[in-house]
This record gives C-alpha cells, sequence and structure tokens, in this order.
C-alpha cells in the first residue's frame, strides 16, 4: 500500500518548511554533540597514544592541538560534552516524568545552554590559569 | 528511513499569482501548496492576495475566501469552524495547527500553509492519513474489561480516577503533534507517534479499563514507543494545548516501574 502511494503521490515537505524551534533545535544539538563527542574520543586515543611512543609524536601532536585549529576543535569538544552533560541530566528529569509542561522545557533548555557555555569558559579559563595552555 | 530531502516528484515549483480583485488597506500574501493528482505536475507554490478588510480573522476565513471568490480547485479539508473537529490541521507560517483558530493577525509577512508534514498528498492541502488511523486502530483504542458493567448504571469511577484522563480525552486526533515530530518523520512506518502513544495512554490510565498488562506488552517495543526521544515538537505545537510528550513520558515510566 505504501508503495503504491509513494510511486503516486508527492511527499509533503517537512524539514523544507518547518520552523526551527528550540525544541527541535537543542534536541538536534544533543545528537549532533554526542557524535563530536564520540569523534573526540579518537582524537583522545590518538593524543595518548602518541604520548606513548615519544616526544617526537608528541610535539607534533601538540602542534596541532595548540594551532588555532587545534584550540577550536578542543573548545568544540569541551563544549560538546558540557552540553551533553547538562542536556542528559534534562533528559533524565524527564525521564522521572518531570517538566514536561512547555514554560518549563524553554526554561530548562535555555538553563542547559548557558550553563553549558558558561562550563566551557570556566573550565577553559581555569586551564589558561593553570599554565596548560598558552604555557 | 532518514531521507532528509524531498523525492523528485515532491519538489513544489514556482506556481500562478492571483491578484486580489477588491484592493483595501490591509494586503497580505497567502502561498499555498498546490498539488493536482489529475495532472503529472509536481506540486507548486500558488501565491493569493487577499484584501484582509473583507476577510474574517482566522486564517481558514481566508482559504475559505480564496475558494469562494479567486479559485474554486483549491482543495482543503475543514468542517466545524472552531477547533473541535480537527479536519483542517495544516501546517501554517512553519508550525502545525488548525487553520480555524490561528490568528492571520500571528502571522507576520507572507504566510505559507502546506500540507501536513512528511505525508503522501492526495490533493492541495488534503494528505493521506490513513496509515496513522490504521496506527490507531492497531492500540485497540476501545475500554477492555474483564467484567461486564453493572447492569443498571455505567461503570462507576472516582472523581480521582476520572481526573487521570483530562488532557487525554480531549484530543481530537488531528494529527499536528504525530506529523510536528521528526522522528516519526523518519521512522513513521514503525513507531507510532504522539497522537496514538497518547490515546493509549489514554486507555493504560483508564481505571475501568483492565487490559493495562497487555497494553503495555504491545507498546514495549523499540519502534512504536521508543523512538520518542523527547524532542517535544508535539507539545510545543499542540493546537489544543495538550501535552502528548508527557503521556509517552508516563508510558515509558509504567514499563520501566513494572520491571521492577
Amino acid at each position: 500500500m505504501i508503495k503504491a502511494y509513494k510511486e503516486n503521490r508527492p511527499l509533503s515537505p517537512h524539514l523544507q518548511i518547518y520552523k526551527i524551534q528550540i525544541t527541535s533545535f537543542l534536541s538536534i544539538l544533543h545528537r549532533g554533540t554526542g557524535i563530536i563527542l564520540y569523534g573526540g574520543a579518537f582524537l583522545w586515543v590518538i593524543w595518548v597514544v602518541a604520548l606513548a611512543t615519544g616526544p617526537e609524536n608528541y610535539t607534533k601532536i601538540q602542534a596541532f592541538l595548540i594551532h588555532p585549529f587545534g584550540l577550536f576543535i578542543l573548545m568544540g569538544w569541551s563544549f560538546s560534552f558540557f552540553y551533553h552533560l547538562c542536556n542528559g541530566i534534562r533528559h533524565l528529569f524527564w525521564d522521572l516524568g518531570v517538566g514536561y509542561d512547555m514554560p518549563t522545557v524553554r526554561r530548562t533548555g535555555w538553563i542547559v545552554v548557558i550553563s553549558s557555555i558558561f562550563l566551557t569558559g570556566v573550565s577553559w579559563t581555569l586551564g589558561i590559569l593553570a599554565g596548560e595552555i598558552f604555557s | 528511513m532518514v531521507q532528509f530531502r524531498l523525492p523528485p516528484n515532491s519538489k513544489i515549483q514556482k506556481g500562478k499569482r492571483y491578484a486580489s480583485p477588491i484592493k483595501g488597506q490591509r494586503m497580505k500574501l497567502f502561498q499555498v501548496y498546490r498539488f493536482d493528482p489529475d495532472t503529472k505536475d509536481n506540486p507548486r507554490w500558488d501565491t493569493y492576495e487577499v484584501n484582509l478588510d473583507e476577510c474574517g480573522p482566522m486564517v481558514l476565513d481566508a482559504l475559505i475566501k480564496i475558494k469562494n471568490e479567486v479559485d474554486t480547485t483549491l482543495t482543503f479539508r475543514r468542517s466545524c469552524r472552531e477547533g473541535i473537529c480537527g479536519s483542517c490541521a495544516m501546517n501554517i507560517d512553519g508550525t502545525n495547527t488548525l487553520a480555524c483558530i490561528k490568528a492571520i493577525e500571528d502571522c507576520r509577512g507572507d504566510l505559507k500553509i502546506t500540507p501536513l508534514p512528511h505525508l503522501y498528498v492526495i490533493k492541495d492541502l488534503v494528505p493521506d492519513l490513513n496509515f496513522a488511523y490504521a496506527q490507531y486502530a492497531s492500540i485497540q483504542p476501545w475500554l477492555q474489561s474483564d467484567t461486564p458493567p453493572p447492569p443498571d448504571k455505567e461503570r462507576p469511577q472516582s472523581q480521582e480516577e476520572r481526573e487521570k484522563l483530562d488532557g487525554l480525552w480531549d484530543c481530537i486526533l488531528c494529527f499536528c503533534c504525530t506529523t510536528s515530530c521528526p522522528s516519526y518523520w523518519w521512522s513513521g512506518d514503525r513507531y507510532l507517534g504522539p497522537a496514538t502513544l497518547l490515546q493509549s495512554y489514554r486507555w493504560i490510565v483508564d481505571s475501568r479499563d483492565d487490559a493495562t498488562g497487555k497494553r503495555l506488552d504491545e507498546l514495549e517495543d523499540p519502534f512504536k514507543l521508543y523512538r520518542c526521544h523527547t524532542i517535544m515538537n508535539c507539545t510545543n505545537t499542540c493546537p489544543k494545548n495538550l501535552n502528548p510528550a508527557k503521556a509517552i513520558g508516563e508510558i515509558k515510566k509504567k514499563i520501566a516501574e513494572r520491571v521492577g
């Protein structure tokens, strides 16, 4: 039945017309940051392997990471970590049956966004102050 | 399967433009999705200029005005024109709602109207909802009791038991929520979608229904229920201000609780 419909009838527009909202945007951001975390884990392994194989490789990977592009990747990765963490906590509350009404959904959405930016900022500030970055 | 782009036969082309016969102070352009099954043409955007000085306040008023005065071929479902039948569900200005209770005033700029998203279009703004209705039928939306009702009255329910149905019985099955859900777009062949799951929960919490265990068994499936990722588009778009996402969350909780 579905096949017959597919052949004859057009599919109504979906992504093309549906307005991006805080609900769907934060949801796709959760999925996106999850994928970035997965990719980041590979970067982490590369870094550890470089560390284990000697100073030459370690210098190379450090040079890459300290480059503005490398720093951008690290910053994106750390933001992804904090966003995925905070929004994950928001999901845990939903799983408990709490926070489903729209005003709360919007409020907790903004709290998650602001706190993940804040936590990213704090961790980078601490890193810079401790001399781990730009030293 | 996830397919972000529209298939070739669904790409929307430029259509005709109809000017309003009488000009007024408040003119507005309505861009309406058109598809004629009698031709082999792709869908198109037709633009209608509407004089709001001579038009009712709601989007449905404008559609009826266009059909009456400008283009009789424009096809859409409508019935009660007061938000209780659910017939005129469509995507207006980027979100799903009922045309009869959506004020034109609330939409800025040109107003875009398309059928409910990611469904097969029968004609213009009329999508095929047969599959969604079949999914609704699959949850057996009727009272299932092990005992016969009292001979002289209806099955009694305490006030608290009855209150559990508030916000659930009110659903008019317009499928605005179901077709707003990206997860339903990508897995609608197996995921039941918010409207049907809210209806399912309506019977699960009904104190008179004895089939709760069977109903939960049926839903405990990676696709039927758990394709809900709490995106919350459903609750955000419900024209009756109900909360399908919460109903789905409660079903998930009930399944988790009985596992213990």
